[in-house]
């Protein structure tokens, strides 16, 4: 072994430590983070905060069915009360009326702070008559004699003033003692979790907690039979769902290509030895890219482990090629050859394919940029061991099976070509290419998809029932949002008491059902102390309160414990969101406000007038300008992320050209000649091309996913163009069966590797797969027939 | 927000009823719940006045009840406040202003025993008033008087008899007594539309 032999190895060695103790000490995410732009404008910062953090985001639905109405209600029942014991829910709503005493004596005791009705005219004579009046009216009612314990000490019916305000927003359908559809199939319940609905190990533990909950609840009443099933949907579950799916799927598939692709090897190189080589460029890239990627950004996204492989699948090419076209033996002539004839190549199909993912890395979405990254500094870190390295792990004896005969065979099969002629092939290439603008041109309009669920693992089925579990509960659909930023809580909570009044109008013209708001919980400190300073003095009250009971069923002696609360009231300390805590008042408030560093939030959910309803946010919008409120502004969180979703797929494909222009003036560097240059990119072309045109014609709307397979096939596919330029242009034409073996043989193993996800269930998946696939096969077919025309 | 915040709502409907009537003279409790089960539809006035001890005089409510067997009781007040109850296979509705409010029966266990003391009695259900009331049954088909005592102590903290007068298969008196002395007293008229 000669010493720069063992320098390639000793530094490999180095690095290969160096990268695998940086993988091993990396930091791995699995939220969402990775589709959220790492940039954000003020209002993209707003969605990424609800999609993180939100109250939508921490909700999961239970649905419990089947079986008996009563049984499904017991377990839900028990469900929730087994539940409330978990510190992982912040809330478990099922309709059940637990006794809430805090609540009542919160409310209670704040009441005169609480009250929308209190202000100064409350409690001159004429408007403590008009109160107390309505209170005995109240008393008349078929409901008043459980109401008349209040009387001595809330003449004035703030207490249900209060209970008023906060239930203005309808609930669902109750049976049996808890919520049930609309057509009472299901037992309903929403619990909220503790933790944000990013973080998808809290999230699954959550759903191993419900299910384990109905598990015993069922058990406890023997319904082992299985008749009452539970079903969960939301968010949270959704990401958890969706990080299983795509696990399994990676894992299931990459094994089964795994399998194929090993196989295919073996029977070509007839050698375990050549097998365990022609990996290690693979194996090392992907070390080397996790490494780079934790170096560069600090941590490591799940979406890069899973796809990044895929990437830099290409790199188990350089080892077929290097093995069967430095003719397998190891000896140091050929692989000087080699060196000399085929590296050069190999190095300019690496660069073109660097390029090309260099037009992921300024994109604004951090799990693009992992993927540029990681795709790069893998193909570098693969290409230099397919050079450096393989050639000094040769052994002495080491010989795979000929494939020369394989070679000319394939090299038979492009007889036909060659015998067509030049011009008759550019012309049906031509043709072709204008037969796929046509169809991409008739589509244009709809050839992008732009809404985010395109991307979503989760099933049209599973979306749906979603839909139908949150059109039942109503309450719990915040798909609309009204948010009052500021730099104070005290600041938000005024806006949000100002905001009050526009939306209140709309609710009244039927323009939205409902609305929320943690002001309802909250008071501002300003409405506080003006509510609290609308309460006179204790003579003066008691003056006003004997001129306003005359005439009236009432003695004022007998509400001397009014004017006892009413002093005492102008003497307490304001309410702090602190006085909250231990209250489902504190749920409702913490739910609504959000805070992060300088930052306040508070959140206005807007219900429909119908359940399932649209809301019309342009009218809302309007009015929150026409009540000059600049500081609050219409979420709406389906548009919002699919805007999102929108600017960066239009950003993907500005910067997937300029990576195409980049490639195209490397090539021109390279090969210094526009005739040739044209020669390597018309397959690729025509291969995109093709591929955009087949699956639109299939029906099928592009998304970003779609965009990376067209960087790979382009990626993959420069490599094949490249040798059959050079292939052209060689002065000695015997290698040209290998070449065209080695070919075929990498082009098997994209192809199986591919194709293998395309059948898999998640989106994503598939649409990397139907595209890669049948392009990486196009672009090599297209290369070959081109070049042997002209030959 | 979903907040679990009760507004405790006892409701003291009532019915009366004109239709078919039962003949037996002699009548025992049986007798006069199989009369009462026997009539399908009901329709009444009402006033009730509510003797309450922090107000110095009664104050009075009227309005019109109907009653369709077995499980829907509806009251309508007019006066002083429009309001409607509806109870309707548990479900109680009520609508009062712009306050639309639906509830569960079960769910507020001291309140169904009110509900439940003249629904059962109108329907003529004896196992429903004995799951919650020990009866006490005085007079005759001529004139009756049920004497309902809740079993259930959270209901007995509230509420210490409702007292049911009737005539043949018509009530012509509710009157609920509550455990500090208040009470209120439901008249009933059998309505002159059916």
């Amino acid at each position: 072994m000669t010493a720069s032999r063992a320098w390639a190895l000793g530094l490999w060695l180095i690095g290969i430590a160096v990268a695998a103790f940086i993988v091993a000490r990396a930091r791995y995410i699995t939220d969402l983070s990775a589709f959220l732009p790492a940039h954000p404008t003020p209002t993209q910062q707003l969605l990424v905060d609800q999609l993180r953090d939100g109250p939508a985001s921490r909700l999961i639905l239970i649905a419990i069915e089947g079986g008996q109405s009563a049984a499904r209600a017991q377990i839900s029942a028990s469900l929730a009360q087994r539940l409330r014991q978990d510190g992982q829910f912040v809330s478990i709503n099922n309709g059940e009326t637990v006794a809430e005493q805090a609540d009542r004596e919160f409310l209670f005791k704040h009441r005169y702070l609480l009250s929308e009705s209190v202000d100064a005219a409350r409690f001159s004579a004429s408007g403590l008559r008009d109160a107390i009046s309505e209170t005995i009216d109240n008393l008349a009612s078929p409901a008043g004699l459980l109401f008349k314990s209040l009387l001595p000490r809330d003449p004035t019916g703030e207490l249900l003033n209060i209970v008023d305000q906060l239930q203005r927003a309808p609930g669902p359908v109750t049976r049996d003692g808890v919520w049930v559809s609309a057509d009472g199939s299901r037992a309903l319940a929403v619990a909220q979790t503790a933790a944000s609905g990013s973080d998808s190990d809290a999230q699954a533990r959550a759903v191993d907690a419900i299910r384990a909950a109905f598990a015993a609840a069922a058990h406890a009443r023997d319904e082992q039979n299985g008749a009452v099933r539970l079903k969960l949907s939301g968010p949270g579950v959704f990401a958890v769902q969706a990080r299983v799916k795509i696990e399994r799927a990676a894992v299931r598939l990459s094994i089964v290509s795994g399998i194929l692709v090993v196989a295919l090897l073996l029977i070509v190189y007839r050698s375990a030895t050549a097998l365990g080589l022609g990996l290690l460029p693979v194996a090392t890239g992907a070390v080397v890219g996790i490494a780079a990627v934790a170096l560069g950004f600090g941590a490591v996204h799940g979406i890069t482990l899973g796809f990044g492989i895929t990437l830099i699948g290409e790199s188990v090419d350089y080892s077929i090629y290097f093995f069967i076209q430095s003719q397998r033996r190891a000896d140091d002539a050929t692989s000087l050859e080699w060196r000399e004839r085929w590296w050069p190549t190999i190095r300019l199909g690496m660069l073109t394919s660097v390029c090309g993912f260099a037009s992921l890395l300024p994109s604004g979405f951090p799990g693009l940029q992992q993927l540029g990254m990681y795709s790069i500094s893998g193909l570098i870190a693969a290409a230099l061991v397919t050079r450096f390295v393989l050639p000094a792990l040769l052994p002495a004896d080491f010989a795979i099976r000929d494939v020369a005969p394989l070679g000319r065979t394939l090299a038979r099969g492009l007889e036909p070509l060659r015998r067509l002629g030049a011009k008759k092939v550019a012309g049906v290439a031509v043709g072709l290419a204008l037969a796929c603008v046509w169809v991409l041109v008739r589509a244009h309009a709809s050839l992008w998809n732009h809404e985010l669920s395109a991307l979503s693992p989760i099933s049209l089925e599973d979306q749906n029932y979603d839909a139908k579990l949150r059109a039942d509960l109503g309450a719990a659909d915040v798909r609309d949002i009204v948010i009052v930023s500021g730099s104070s809580l005290e600041s938000v909570l005024r806006g949000a008491e100002a905001a009050a009044g526009p939306l209140q109008g709309l609710v009244e013209k039927k323009i939205i059902g409902s609305f929320d708001s943690p002001a309802n919980y909250l008071p501002s400190i300003s409405t506080q102390e003006s509510r609290r300073g609308s309460l006179p003095g204790s003579a003066e009250l008691r003056a006003n309160l004997i001129q306003a009971t005359q005439g009236l069923p009432v003695q004022s002696e007998s509400l001397q414990p009014f004017l006892e609360d009413a002093e005492a009231t102008r003497h307490a300390a304001l309410i702090t969101a602190r006085d909250l805590e231990g209250t489902s008042l504190g749920t409702g408030f913490d739910a609504l406000i959000m805070h992060q560093r300088e930052r306040w939030n508070a959140l206005l959910p807007l219900r429909s007038v119908t359940a399932g309803g649209n809301i019309d946010l342009a009218q809302v919008a309007a009015a929150l300008r026409e009540g000059s409120l600049p500081q609050a502004r219409v979420l709406d969180l389906k548009q919002e992320s699919d805007s999102l979703y929108a600017s960066y797929l239009t950003e993907a494909i500005h910067f997937s050209l300029a990576g195409f222009l980049a490639l195209t003036v490397l090539l021109l560097l390279a090969l210094r000649s526009a005739f040739r240059v044209t020669r390597v990119l018309a397959p690729l072309v025509l291969a995109v091309l093709t591929v955009a045109a087949l699956l639109i014609a299939a029906g099928v709307q592009l998304t970003i996913l779609h965009l990376v397979g067209m960087l790979l096939i382009v990626a993959i596919g420069s490599n094949y163009a490249l040798f059959f330029d050079r292939q052209g242009h060689a002065s000695n034409p015997d290698g040209q069966p290998l070449t065209l073996a080695s070919l075929v043989i990498a082009n098997a193993s994209t192809v199986i590797g591919f194709g293998l996800l395309s059948f898999s269930q998640v989106p994503v998946l598939v649409a990397l797969g139907c595209t890669v696939a049948p392009g990486a096969f196009l672009a090599l077919i297209f290369a070959a027939a081109l070049s042997a025309s002209d030959a | 927000m979903m907040l679990r915040i009760v507004v405790l709502c006892a409701c003291s409907i009532t019915a009366c009823i004109s239709a078919s009537a039962a003949t037996q003279e002699a009548g025992t409790l049986d007798d006069v719940l199989s009369g009462l089960a026997l009539r399908k539809h009901g329709h009444a006035e009402f006033i009730e006045q509510k003797f309450i001890a922090a107000l110095n005089r009664p104050i009075e409510s009227s309005g019109e009840l109907l009653f369709d067997a077995p499980d829907h009781l509806e009251q309508r007040t007019l006066k002083p406040r429009a309001e409607t109850l509806v109870l309707d296979n548990g479900t109680l509705t009520v609508d009062r202003g712009r306050t639309h409010r639906v509830m569960e029966m079960q769910a507020f266990p001291q309140v169904e025993p009110l509900v439940e003391s003249i629904r059962a009695t109108l329907a003529g259900d004896r196992a429903a008033l004995n799951h919650l009331f020990h009866i006490e049954f005085t007079g005759g088909m001529a004139r009756w008087t049920l004497t309902l005592v809740p079993l259930e102590s959270k209901v007995k903290q509230l509420v210490s008899q409702v007292k049911i007068d009737g005539v043949r298969d018509q009530l012509i008196k509710v009157e609920i007594r509550q455990t500090d002395g208040d009470r209120s007293l439901m008249t009933l008229r059998p309505s002159p539309t059916p």
